[in-house]
């Protein structure tokens, strides 16, 4: 992998751990599987790169795109509270309904947002090249808002939350309004992964209608591989485990994509990305046959692999 | 714990192999031809078979022709990630087939040769500001259908028709490209256009289905969605006898009355060439983006009349193909 392939992946893995808190924050904390965000990223695209491309604050557009989220998030809380749809199904349905309403905000299906001013445009006098600047203002971003997500889960309120996702009828039974955490956590799950959309279209030059396709996965994704790599055991390392991990799947994405070397094929990509994203997860479970095979052989001095 | 942190290191030992090896596995000599498509797909993959072809004949081949091949299988955010793969080895020239493909490798580099292909519209897609002279390091080619060309047929094969119902993927920018072309030129030639929008290929059929009783004529463009699911329109239009129109030949053969289009090969062809000119030393912002060149006329008689419609003998003659 080339330097630029590889800051490549680790700026997509940063912004993609944006996804990945939201999902940790809907999945983990709340216990609520969260399909909406196959809609929420590209709607966060559609709606900051619009009002760029209309000539209005990148800032600005990337803040609106945020509530846009939150919005989503709460269509598909309210779904499930208020009308009593199934979590799972509730999200299908903002998700898809999403679908035409972000075909509705960009007014076609691929938005072009090749040479406009979008949030790094501020930071491109200084002097650093593209190519840096991209991964160190995704890095920075994530990293303040997974900073502000644990220091968040702290507090009372977040405690109030976790208590939510972890057993509701004790949380109601402590006088929690488990309804109104719900509520508050899709609005800031989905919140994230609109920012995400918004910073992705940015960078990278277009919001597509396609652009959600399997967000899901890569944000469980990096949810399940931070927790395998990095562990549990406090919310700050949960958490920023969440980020490692989707740097770690979209490392994994950049080798699989260099698996010619290994006489695959580029129709190969996606089998090569799930081998890999399931080797991080093997390696380190414990009791795992695999692993000990290798600690095994790593003891007799042979290499694993 | 100890012995979770020995597997893990060796984990990672082991990818850092692979990375390293996968770096120093790139030869030095033979031009290097980057190729990516957002899917693969038969009409895409027919383009970039069509480039490597045309550098054949031009004499890149063997060792002297490193052509690689990528596809985001369907995935925007890979193919951002495989723009900036193929920047980081720097090729001789990138091709990029489709709008996002072609849009994620202009946002990865201003330097290195970029010829795009198969995009529909070019500046709306911002890959270039003018298709006289694109300027900087973009150039390329649209593959926007002839649809002038193809209405002219409906009108020249159905005289007495008024409207045409055309049914499209909303959520595809080609389909509503073409979509709004022929309500441009079908109104020049006399057609009001009615659409039929269909978001998943199983819908295509519900499509057909609204145009009854509505339309003279069905004309389905060169929208995927709706060519991946052309035998139910075909079926509508037997069942009712309204004749169907496509956009791109190969239909013809799966019960369009007739199309006059282009094959992607030959688009693919055309793109190499461009690639070639860029390899022997011009400027791609110099070089002006292309349309498709070769149009061809099929017909297939058959299709025609279980739809009810005689191919006038004007149109027979100048057919390159009339399929049985």
């Amino acid at each position: 992998m080339s330097l630029v392939a590889f800051l490549g992946a680790i700026e997509i893995g940063l912004v993609f751990g944006l996804v990945g808190l939201g999902v940790f924050l809907s999945f983990r904390v709340l216990n609520f599987p969260d399909l909406t965000v196959d809609g929420s990223f590209p709607l966060g695209a559609a709606v900051s790169g619009t009002i760029i491309v209309a000539g209005g604050n990148a800032y600005l557009a990337t803040a609106i795109a945020i509530l846009a989220g939150c919005l989503a998030g709460l269509v598909t809380a309210a779904l499930n509270l208020r009308f009593r749809i199934l979590h799972l199904l509730a999200s299908i349905l903002t998700m898809i309904a999403l679908y035409s309403i972000n075909l509705r905000i960009m007014g076609k299906p691929n938005l072009a947002i090749l040479n406009e001013a979008t949030v790094l445009t501020p930071f491109q006098g200084l002097g650093l090249s593209n190519l840096y600047l991209r991964p160190i203002y995704a890095g920075v971003v994530t990293l303040i808002v997974a900073l502000l997500l644990v220091r968040f889960l702290a507090s009372d309120m977040g405690l109030a939350m976790r208590a939510t996702g972890a057993n509701p009828r004790m949380a109601r039974a402590q006088g929690i309004d488990t309804a109104a955490m719900t509520y508050l956590g899709m609005a800031i799950s989905n919140g994230l992964v609109a920012l995400a959309g918004a910073l992705f279209a940015q960078m990278n030059g277009f919001a597509d209608v396609a652009l959600g396709t399997g967000t899901i996965v890569v944000g469980l994704a990096a949810v399940i591989v931070g927790e395998a790599i990095i562990g549990t055991r406090s919310v700050m390392l949960w958490v920023l485990g969440c980020v490692i991990g989707s740097v770690v799947y979209r490392i994994a994405v950049g080798l699989a994509l260099n698996s010619s070397a290994l006489g695959l094929n580029a129709s190969d990509l996606n089998l090569v990305t799930a081998v890999l994203v399931a080797i991080a997860l093997i390696l380190p479970g414990a009791r795992n046959p695999l692993r000990t095979l290798l600690a095994g052989r790593n003891a007799t001095g042979k290499s694993p692999s | 714990m100890k012995r979770s942190r020995w597997g893990l290191m060796a984990g990672a030992a082991a990818l850092a192999a692979l990375v390293l090896g996968a770096y120093q596995v790139r030869a030095s000599d033979p031009v290097l031809i980057a190729v990516t498509a957002i899917v693969d797909h038969p009409a895409l993959n027919a383009v970039r078979d069509g480039v490597r072809d045309e550098l054949e004949a031009e004499g890149y081949q063997g060792d002297g022709l490193n052509f690689v091949y990528e596809s985001a299988q369907g995935n925007p955010s890979t193919a951002a990630q495989i723009a900036r793969k193929f920047v980081g080895e720097n090729p001789a020239v990138i091709v990029p087939i489709s709008t996002p493909s072609a849009q994620a490798v202009v946002a990865a580099t201003q330097d290195i040769p970029v010829v795009f292909t198969a995009v529909t519209d070019p500046l709306d897609a911002k890959l270039v500001s003018n298709m006289q002279k694109p300027g900087g390091n973009v150039t390329g080619m649209s593959d926007l259908a002839p649809v002038g060309k193809q209405l002219a047929l409906i009108r020249e094969i159905l005289p007495n028709a008024k409207t045409i119902g055309m049914p499209y993927n909303p959520g595809e920018a080609n389909g509503v490209a073409l979509m709004n072309l022929a309500k441009k030129e079908g109104a020049a030639l006399g057609f009001t256009v009615i659409e039929a929008p269909a978001v998943k290929s199983s819908d295509v059929m519900t499509a057909a289905q609204s145009l009854i009783g509505k339309v003279d004529a069905i004309y389905v463009s060169t929208d995927n969605q709706i060519v991946s699911a052309f035998a139910s329109v075909v079926k509508v239009g037997v069942d009712n006898q309204i004749p169907v129109f496509a956009g791109d030949t190969d239909s013809v053969s799966r019960g369009a009355i007739a199309a006059i289009g282009f094959d992607y090969y030959d688009v693919g062809r055309q793109t190499g060439k461009i690639v070639v000119r860029v390899l022997k030393g011009e400027k791609p912002g110099d070089i002006a983006v292309q349309g498709v060149d070769t149009v061809q006329l099929f017909v297939n008689p058959g299709a025609a009349k279980a739809m009810g419609v005689t191919i006038p003998d004007a149109v027979m003659q100048r057919a390159k193909q009339v399929v049985q």
